[in-house]
């Protein structure tokens, strides 16, 4: 009881915040003259929904290149581990390049990509999925390693099978590292999306900014950063979710 | 008399690290019989460790002989032993009775009979009615308890025991010696207790092999005569300190 009264407040205390600035935005903007193409109100950056710049469809295709690059690099990041700890030599091989792959900023790769797969959906898509996929590698690599020895060798006098090592240890260790990975892969894989349209694009939230920027329509603009960041919020939420399903109470311990 | 349950024969072992030997343990011969509890006792380094897991068969040895098993108590490398650690090793997203059935699944043994087995281990170990709950949740002592209870499910012959209480807290540590005594007593099972508590192997073994390091080897085999069950007040007790005392002298106070 006390505790959900609790939780009830902090909960109330994020959304005042919040409402809070939303507040102060209006009345400062409003009181200090503050040109509108400079600095829209809350109010404005609302009423720009009712602009003919097509919202649902580009917020659709961000949607699409965002969720696509990330669920393109957690098949590709889970699998690459998988097989790196399954077989040493390859990743004796391989993880040096890893490390310096994650040293390249991709963004830098973006006008590469569209030279080698022309602009649109999909090439942004590579972009989502070249940013964010290392890091869901890196943490799960890392998370299949971490087993105590002595926990090896107690499960060894018994004779226990590689599989069942694999399956009763390493793999539900290794998930709370997975999904520390995935949270961060969620903000890079929104920000690929993004560049990517920046770069060369005729659809999307990142076109819809450029595009309204030439006519100083800051509000749209406000309203399109709105937008990419709810869907990076959402994305969020249902990582945290599936976090919830599959590691359950644990999670407590190793979520940020 | 029967053939002893587990016969080490002048067992040595050396490790090779970046070219250079070093010796980890040499000159080991004892003999343990069915049901005894042997504390090894030794200063970090001598090897005690080693001797455990040669036992286990993790290890392997270059010379002398190892033997486990006799006529009236066979003997199963895989399912004859169960081992606890210094730390408890739980795999925290299970539940505390699915971290004790671990074993048990790792063999295929009958999971019924084995859910049945677990629970009863549990209540002996004391943790009666935690079952549902995680390893986060329990206390250090509870945790190691629950590492026993695991150690046990396959009924095994021999537990080998690493330092199992050295991260508790002293009076943790003392209660739950007197519990192993409890269990040892229940379980009848034969155990090999490896510390570097010299009051602790005393307290517990009936016996305590004695190791040194530099250079490491086996220096002595007492047989401890103070009667079971043991309570704390035998630490008080003149010839609990004439053993301490004598062990104390193997060890650098030579």
């Amino acid at each position: 009881m006390n505790d959900i009264s609790k939780t009830a407040r902090r909960y109330a205390w994020i959304v005042l915040v919040h409402l809070m600035v939303v507040v102060l935005w209006q009345f400062g903007v409003t009181f200090s003259g503050i040109p509108d193409y400079v600095m829209p109100t809350p109010e404005a950056t609302v009423l720009s929904l009712g602009e003919d710049y097509g919202w649902v469809h580009n917020t659709f295709i961000t949607a699409a290149e965002v969720f696509g690059g990330y669920c393109l690099a957690v098949i590709v990041g889970v699998s690459l581990a998988l097989i790196f700890n399954w077989f040493k030599i390859i990743e004796t091989l391989a993880m040096p390049l890893m490390i310096s792959l994650n040293m390249i900023p991709k963004v830098a790769l973006g006008p590469l990509f569209i030279v080698w797969f022309s602009y649109g959906v999909d090439s942004n898509i590579l972009i989502a999925f070249s940013i964010c996929f290392l890091p869901i590698l890196l943490t799960m690599e890392r998370g299949l390693k971490e087993v105590d020895p002595d926990l090896i060798d107690l499960v060894r006098i018994l004779k226990a099978s590689r599989w069942q090592i694999f399956m009763k240890i390493q793999l539900p260790g290794s998930l709370p590292y997975l999904f520390s990975g995935m949270k961060v892969a969620v903000v890079l894989a929104v920000a690929g999306a993004i560049v990517g349209e920046f770069i060369a694009s005729e659809e999307g939230l990142g076109y819809l900014m450029l595009q309204v920027q030439v006519t100083l329509d800051t509000a749209a603009m406000f309203m399109a950063v709105l937008l990419i960041t709810l869907i990076g919020v959402i994305l969020y939420g249902l990582v945290l979710l599936l976090e919830y399903l599959i590691v359950g109470q644990n999670s407590k311990e190793t979520s940020v | 008399m029967s053939e002893p349950f587990i016969k080490l024969s002048g067992v040595r072992k050396t490790y090779k690290t970046r070219g250079q030997e070093f010796l980890a343990v040499s000159e080991v011969t004892f003999d343990v019989n069915i049901g005894e509890l042997i504390s090894i006792v030794g200063p970090s380094g001598c090897g005690k460790t080693t001797v455990l897991k040669i036992l286990a068969g993790i290890h392997s040895h270059e010379e002398g002989t190892v033997s486990i098993g006799n006529d009236t108590n066979p003997f199963d490398p895989t399912k004859d032993i169960g081992m606890v650690f210094q730390q408890p090793l739980l795999l925290k997203w299970r539940r505390i009775l699915e971290n004790v059935l671990l074993p048990a699944e790792i063999l295929g043994l009958p999971l019924k009979e084995s859910r049945e087995r677990a629970q009863y281990l549990l209540k002996m170990v004391g943790l009666e009615g935690f079952e549902k709950k995680f390893p986060d949740e329990l206390s250090g002592g509870m945790q190691q308890r629950t590492a026993i209870a695991r150690a046990l499910i396959h009924d095994p012959k021999l537990i080998l025991m690493d330092e199992p209480f050295g991260a508790l807290d002293a009076l943790t540590r003392e209660k739950m010696n007197l519990e192993l005594l409890r269990i040892w007593k229940e379980s009848q099972k034969t155990i090999l207790f490896v510390t570097h508590g010299i009051q602790e192997a005393v307290f517990l073994g009936n016996r305590v092999i004695v190791l040194t390091s530099g250079p490491a080897r086996m220096a002595d085999n007492i047989a401890i005569d103070l009667p079971y069950p043991r309570l704390l007040e035998i630490k008080t007790h003149e010839s609990f300190g004439s053993y301490t005392r004598h062990i104390y002298k193997h060890l650098d106070m030579e």
